[in-house]
């Protein structure tokens, strides 16, 4: 029996309990000896309850182990002893019957798997037999225990509330849980990466060259050196893409705020805004079929011999057109937070419109707007579909933006998609390159979140 | 005696001196202006710019070239009869029945020894759920409208070889080819050739993600969003879970995929680039969206209504899931939804999960192998084929709209019920 079934069984469980207890306690109140001490429903809740949590794990724990167990039983069958006793093919052939004795599976690939689907049949009804029959004693041994409780002075309010409040302490546990959880994966997958590449090869070295097929040896070192990568990330994020994006964004919020009239600004922001609401996918499309063959052009043009189609140039560019919409708000926001008496002073002063904004707004805002860029940067730094479209794979330490430059993130998806095996330093540099982009980007954004905050209480 | 300050004679505006730097000085304030009008202008531009060229090119992306084929069911001897096309195993029987032969058969009965490069090689396929469609038609000789191949596509945008586009010429004189309005794209999965190529299935995958991650994704949020605004003591805990879920909202989302792939994959065994493991790993990124938006509309509901609900008698939780909840709601939807399409778009997470596969067929369900829109905008992309590039671009137009439409009812909820105290 399937999990989905089980669950339904104790949801039906509890909806029965439910209205069986709150029948209960509205006889309670019908005889009218005793004011009750919580409403009819909550009685209802509190039964039902204790079916829904023991039996509700019950499932979850038997979802898990039950397909261990039926395929334990199945290999107790005499057709077993045929297998090849190698653990990879055992296991492909027991794994391929069990496939196809749940019916998710087509016909047998391997013909000893075919042998075994009867048993394990047999042994997935049995063990699914089981697990109903305990699920419904659980489900009714709590379900009875919940209703023996009820009493008119019985307080299953109070006790209904303690477990919607560890409910919602649960929940709020996820986003802990989450941070933690990419901790530990990045850190157990880096150490285990520094245990083949020494970590001062990985962090100073400055060939990036990895073989994801070729053997260990004492040179595989070598091949590993990020600084072209970490050059390539921050030449295209944190610099082409910041030319673009702070001077545009910057003036757009201060025209926006400071000079357009209501209506166009009423048009123009959302407009603005839509350019960070596009997927990256469709800039990294924009970016390799219009604007890298236009750099490609004028790169032909100034006299480059050979101009690669994909280059530092054209991602960053189009990064920085997605950053806008994000400086420009950060900018908006700090701009706004600036005393209207600073502005009005300046301007009574008999300052222009432009001198004010140079002189008093812009600089008073200052640190919001250094924090808004910072936030930007760490996004821009960890965006991916903009430089795998149109950065290219090759790790050239260069300055020159009209080469193609490999990122950070391009090489961890190029390192985990297509062939991997995870014992392989070039699959765990990918996860040793998402614990430094982790790292930059987490220090980023607590140093600029720190900013903006104490730009805002300065003015508060 | 005293020194009196030097007394300044007053500025005389009307000097030619002054007039001057006055005049500079608004000069520059206009210089400033139309600086800052142009930044706007640009960045306008830009987008427009985006869109026009991927609305330019989708526009063949909807249509295909499509060829004339005579068939003579009758004549063919297709050993396959009409009770067998009304089995739910038609599709099956009809490929076994060698319809691929028959067709290109037929392309060389119709247009000479050349004609079986004329149709694509999935041409067969547009005839079986013709025939499926109406079992009929196996009686009789029909025409039906068949995808060119890639060749005669390419012919038919006046690229290839000379032969070809001559070949081209020829048919098209005859009217047997043309550009036709393709329907099907909706309702077709991903294929090897531009012409047979789909994005119903993609668009299944992403509706089976987007399912997954709003179940996990909305009733986490809201939950932690009312603990942490409503309940959650001011200690350690609390500023600690702060801090993550801010972290979390910052965090690059290819590290969201990291944590799929090592967490749900390698730890769990869950199956790779299924819709299940997809919206789990979207459900985590997406979450911490919803708890700031969550928050920042909780935050909105006045405290007179909290006051006056404890005031009556209402428990702590009855406060929160009576009064609260529901006024904060409209607020939470709307962040929820911005959150979701920005889900929607998501890429990179889902690659490191897997979802890069070919897969030709639309997902079963949660757990068998699919692709979502923006992966397969980013699989066609890698194809150098010029009928891809329209592909990809009505793709894109595809996922567009459909955040558009997101968005779109995200502001007329904001709009609509949004309370101001």
């Amino acid at each position: 029996m399937s999990p989905t079934i089980l669950f339904l069984l104790v949801i039906g469980l509890g909806l029965i309990t439910w209205l069986a207890a709150r029948g209960r306690a509205y006889g309670f109140s019908a005889a009218g000896r005793v004011k009750l001490h919580s409403l009819p429903s909550y009685h209802g809740w509190y039964a039902a309850l204790w079916v829904i949590i023991p039996a509700g794990l019950f499932v979850v724990i038997w979802s898990a182990i039950s397909p261990g167990l039926s395929i334990q039983a199945a290999l107790a069958d005499p057709s077993v002893a045929a297998l090849p006793l190698m653990d990879m093919e055992r296991n492909a052939i027991v794994g391929e019957a069990y496939q196809i004795a749940r019916g998710s599976g087509q016909a047998a690939f391997n013909p000893a798997a075919s042998a075994l689907v009867a048993p394990m049949k047999a042994a997935i009804s049995y063990y699914g037999v089981i697990g109903a029959v305990l699920t419904l004693i659980i489900g009714l041994a709590g379900g009875a225990f919940g209703f023996l409780k009820l009493r008119p002075d019985f307080t299953a309010r109070t006790r209904v509330e303690r477990v919607v409040m560890g409910l919602l302490l649960i929940a709020s546990l996820v986003a802990m849980l989450t941070t933690v959880g990419i901790l530990a994966s990045l850190m157990f997958e880096t150490a285990r990466f520094f245990t083949m590449i020494s970590p001062l090869d990985f962090l100073f070295g400055v060939k990036w060259n990895p073989d994801p097929i070729a053997p260990l040896s004492a040179d595989t070192g070598k091949t590993f050196g990020a600084i072209p990568l970490f050059w390539g990330t921050l030449f295209i994020g944190a610099i082409i893409a910041m030319i673009v994006a702070i001077p545009l964004g910057l003036m757009s919020a201060i025209y926006l705020t400071q000079y357009a009239t209501a209506r166009t600004r009423k048009w123009m922001k959302p407009l603005l805004e839509i350019l960070a609401g596009i997927p990256t996918v469709v800039y990294g499309y924009f970016a390799a079929l219009t604007v890298a063959p236009m750099i490609r052009d004028f790169a032909a043009a100034l006299g480059m011999q050979n101009p690669s189609t994909e280059s530092a140039l054209a991602a960053g560019l189009v990064m920085g057109i997605m950053i806008i919409p994000f400086v420009s708000s950060m900018a908006d926001d700090s701009i706004a937070a600036v005393p209207q008496a600073m502005r009005d002073g300046s301007l009574a002063m008999g300052a222009t419109t432009s001198e004010t904004i140079k002189r008093v707004l812009v600089p008073a805002a200052l640190p919001g707007i250094v924090g808004g860029v910072m936030l930007a940067v760490s996004r821009a730094i960890g965006e991916t579909m903009i430089v795998v479209m149109a950065a290219g794979a090759s790790a050239n330490l260069s300055i020159n933006p009209l080469e193609s430059m490999t990122t950070v993130t391009y090489q961890i998806v190029q390192m985990l998609t297509g062939e991997q095996s995870f014992d392989h330093p070039a699959t765990l540099s990918a996860f040793a390159l998402g614990m430094v982009l982790f790292i930059v980007t987490l220090i980023l954004n607590i140093i600029a979140l720190r900013v903006v905050k104490r730009f805002r209480e300065a003015y508060d | 005696m005293t020194d009196t300050p030097a007394k300044l004679a007053p500025t005389n505006w009307a000097s030619p001196e002054m007039t001057g730097k006055l005049k500079a000085r608004y000069a520059s304030e206009r210089r400033f202006r139309l600086v800052g009008l142009a930044a706007v202008s640009l960045s306008a531009l830009f987008l427009v710019c985006l869109l026009v060229s991927m609305t330019w090119n989708s526009v063949g992306g909807f249509t295909r070239t499509e060829i004339k084929l005579n068939i003579d069911f009758p004549a063919l001897g297709l050993t396959v009869d009409q009770s067998q096309l009304e089995a739910p195993d038609a599709a099956e029987v009809l490929s076994r029945a060698g319809l691929a032969e028959a067709v290109s058969l037929s392309a060389m009965q119709s247009y000479g020894p050349q004609g079986a490069s004329f149709v694509s090689d999935g041409a067969w396929v547009d005839v079986r759920s013709k025939l499926i469609a109406n079992p009929g038609l196996l009686m009789q000789k029909v025409q039906i409208n068949v995808a060119a191949s890639d060749d005669l596509a390419s012919a038919a945008r006046g690229e290839g070889a000379p032969d070809i586009k001559a070949a081209y010429d020829r048919l098209a004189k005859q009217g047997a080819v043309g550009s036709a309005f393709d329907p099907g794209f909706l309702v077709r999965s991903d294929a090897t050739d531009p012409g047979q190529v789909g994005i119903w299935g993609a668009l299944k995958g992403s509706i089976l993600t987007m399912f997954v991650t709003l179940v996990l994704a909305f009733p986490i949020g809201v939950l932690s969003a009312l603990y942490l605004e409503e309940y959650a003591p001011k200690n350690r805990w609390t500023d600690l879970i702060e801090v993550s879920i801010n972290n979390l909202a910052a965090v690059p989302s290819i590290i969201f995929g990291l944590l799929g792939l090592s967490v749900f994959l390698t730890f769990m065994g869950l199956p790779r680039s299924a819709p299940l493991v997809g919206g789990m790993t979207l459900a985590l990124m997406t979450m911490p969206v919803i708890v700031i938006s969550g928050r920042n509309a909780i935050k909105g509901v006045p405290p007179s209504i909290r006051d006056a609900a404890l005031a009556i008698g209402a428990s702590r939780i009855q406060v929160v899931f009576h009064h609260i909840l529901p006024l904060a709601l409209p607020g939470i939807l709307t962040g929820t939804i911005i959150g979701m399409a920005r889900a929607l778009g998501e890429t990179a997470p889902l690659l490191m999960i897997g979802m890069r596969a070919f897969v030709a067929s639309p997902p079963d369900g949660l757990t068998s192998p699919a692709s979502v829109l923006p992966v397969q905008i980013f699989l066609w992309s890698d194809e150098v084929s010029r009928g891809f590039i329209e592909r990809t671009s009505a793709a894109i137009i595809v996922l567009l709209i459909f955040l558009l439409m997101m968005n779109g009812v995200a502001i007329y909820l904001r709009n609509k019920f949004e309370q101001r105290w």
